[in-house]
């Protein structure tokens, strides 16, 4: 096992900040965090990279509490990227080779034409796929990666996507924080935390497979919209038409009916933010 | 009447920062303008709203007052608690005293920033003053509501609020834009506005830009560049349109419909 939390709990003061948590990455697995602010995820990886103790329970990864032996084969990065902006690809690859001790690598193909700018003249897009190549530079087996697609538009994304792909098919395991279904779909396996506890987990299909949303099609979106909100449900307006997450389709056909609408009614799997709202409760 | 760009281009800082874009949206409708960091979002809301000129082409708003709008930054006044915030919009607009008491009164209730109503804007957290800001965009019903960036940094549970919010204000009449760098977000929309480099990647409805990307997405992997993952899966873009044995095209949604668009345009360059 590459990482696991088993029943770890963290209190902070009279805050339980992690509640019986659960988890484990496996080799070669992508592993998606998923959690509002304050749900416990950061808490959560902090006690994986041995920055905060458990309260109770175990955390580990490679088989043992945090180390400095084990944390060299940890990849990680944050939200912020963690390069030196001043300093050129190159550079902070020299850096980082410098202080894992490994022989500082060349840019793959796409990135190449940036190594030797300065990171705070990148694109971001770039600059997210340097802070990649710079963590897996000292080739970790464990590789932690806050939100790492965030403001990159979608081909950037795809490409870095690949990237992680590449590294978890190479056999690394890969834990990703995120709030975003752009990123959670990605990943083999789901866990979802809301204040502190574990609320779903398994694939993304297995996460939303317990909530339902009444979908309603009609190019009268706003006459429908405006009766179902005035009735007291919550409804809001999408591409399509009209959904009601959690809603009874008898209901809102009967509420149609009696309004002389005629409208198709349908019943939808819920959306992964839909499924955050009813497990947030 | 619909507000918006025509054949709009801007220079931001002398250098060219959107390239004859064209993006309207018409009262009731719902407008997402979508694409990475310095693609060129900002430039658009900071344009439709007038803080920034075109260089060339037409822009078309309302009179300012009849504007709604939510900056990238939060747009709160850090030393006027949320009700204070509120009321300066409402004085702005020159709401009347009952219209202001009970919409106020709904827009906390709706934000869930009730209980914050005498906190400083200094002293909300990051999530809140977006949806303070979001609540201020929205209080004076105007007739075109441009929000930038609404959801970053906000949690899904509120994000969700956010969104029937924003939609309730369509559904009122007014014309709304938002700008978001999350797909899933973006394809909620009725229409979509996709933007790279400054300039139009695609636009319309998902149907129309299915409709404008050409040849055919397929569900294998091939070799070159043309090819990306969506999780265990692969997909390839076929710009000829042939499908390979033991291929076959998928339904492509909005994620592969703008890898493909991108491919194309790096291509053409």
């Amino acid at each position: 096992m590459i990482a696991k939390l088993d029943r770890a709990t963290k209190h902070f003061g009279a805050v339980v900040a992690v509640d019986d948590v659960s988890f484990e990455v496996r080799p070669g697995e992508i592993v998606g965090l998923l959690g509002a602010n304050g749900a416990g995820k950061t808490t959560a990886i902090r006690m994986l990279l041995g920055l905060a103790d458990p309260t109770s329970g175990t955390v580990e990864i490679f088989g043992a509490p945090a180390s400095r032996d084990s944390l060299r084969r940890v990849g990680y990065v944050p939200q912020g990227l963690g390069l030196y902006t001043d300093l050129t690809g190159r550079e902070n690859m020299t850096f980082q080779a410098g202080v894992f001790g490994f022989e500082p690598l060349e840019a793959p193909g796409d990135v190449a034409a940036w190594w030797d700018v300065t990171v705070e003249r990148m694109p971001l897009g770039i600059r997210r796929r340097v802070a990649f190549e710079v963590a897996l530079g000292h080739q970790p087996d464990l590789l932690v990666l806050d939100e790492p697609t965030s403001g990159v538009g979608p081909l950037g994304r795809a490409r870095l996507w690949d990237t992680i792909h590449a590294a978890s098919e190479a056999g690394v395991g890969v834990l990703v924080t995120t709030h975003y279904l752009d990123e959670a779909e990605q990943c083999d396996r789901l866990i979802m935390m809301s204040a502190g506890r574990v609320v779903a987990a398994g694939r993304l299909e297995d996460v939303v497979a317990g909530g339902t949303a009444v979908t309603v099609e009609t190019e009268y979106w706003q006459h429908v919209s405006d009766l179902l909100i005035r009735s007291g449900l919550r409804a809001y307006v999408t591409a399509s038409g009209v959904r009601i997450p959690e809603g009874d389709p008898d209901q809102v056909e009967r509420l149609l009916v009696d309004a002389g609408v005629t409208a198709a009614v349908g019943v939808d799997r819920a959306t992964l933010d839909e499924t955050f709202v009813r497990l947030s409760r | 009447m619909s507000w918006g760009l025509e054949h709009v281009s801007v220079d931001v800082d002398r250098a060219p920062a959107l390239i004859d874009v064209d993006a309207t949206v018409a009262p009731g409708e719902v407008l997402a303008i979508v694409g990475g960091d310095g693609a060129g979002k900002t430039t658009l809301a900071r344009t439709l709203v007038g803080l920034l000129r075109a260089k060339t082409g037409v822009v078309r708003r309302p009179e300012s007052t009849r504007i709604g709008y939510l900056p990238a930054t939060s747009g709160v006044w850090p030393d006027l608690t949320v009700t204070e915030n509120l009321a300066f919009v409402a004085d702005v607009h020159r709401m009347s005293r009952q219209d202001r008491a009970s919409r106020v009164h709904h827009l906390l209730a709706v934000t869930e920033l009730t209980a914050a109503a005498d906190r400083l804007g200094a002293d909300l957290s990051g999530g809140m003053r977006r949806k303070l800001g979001f609540a201020m965009a929205l209080l004076a019903e105007p007739d075109l509501i441009v929000l930038d960036e609404p959801s970053t940094g906000v949690d899904p549970v509120s994000r969700a609020d956010l969104w029937a919010l924003m939609t309730a204000a369509a559904v009122g009449g007014a014309a709304v834009v938002f700008t978001t760098t999350y797909l899933d977000e973006a394809e909620r929309a009725r229409s979509i506005c996709a933007l790279e480099a400054g300039r139009v990647l695609a636009s319309g409805t998902l149907g129309d830009i299915a409709a404008s990307v050409r040849g055919e997405i397929v569900d294998r992997r091939s070799d070159g560049s043309r090819s990306w993952r969506r999780g265990r899966q692969w997909r390839t873009w076929r710009p000829d349109g042939s499908i390979p044995d033991g291929s076959a095209r998928i339904d492509a949604d909005l994620t592969d419909l703008l890898v493909a668009a991108s491919l194309a345009a790096e291509e053409a360059m």
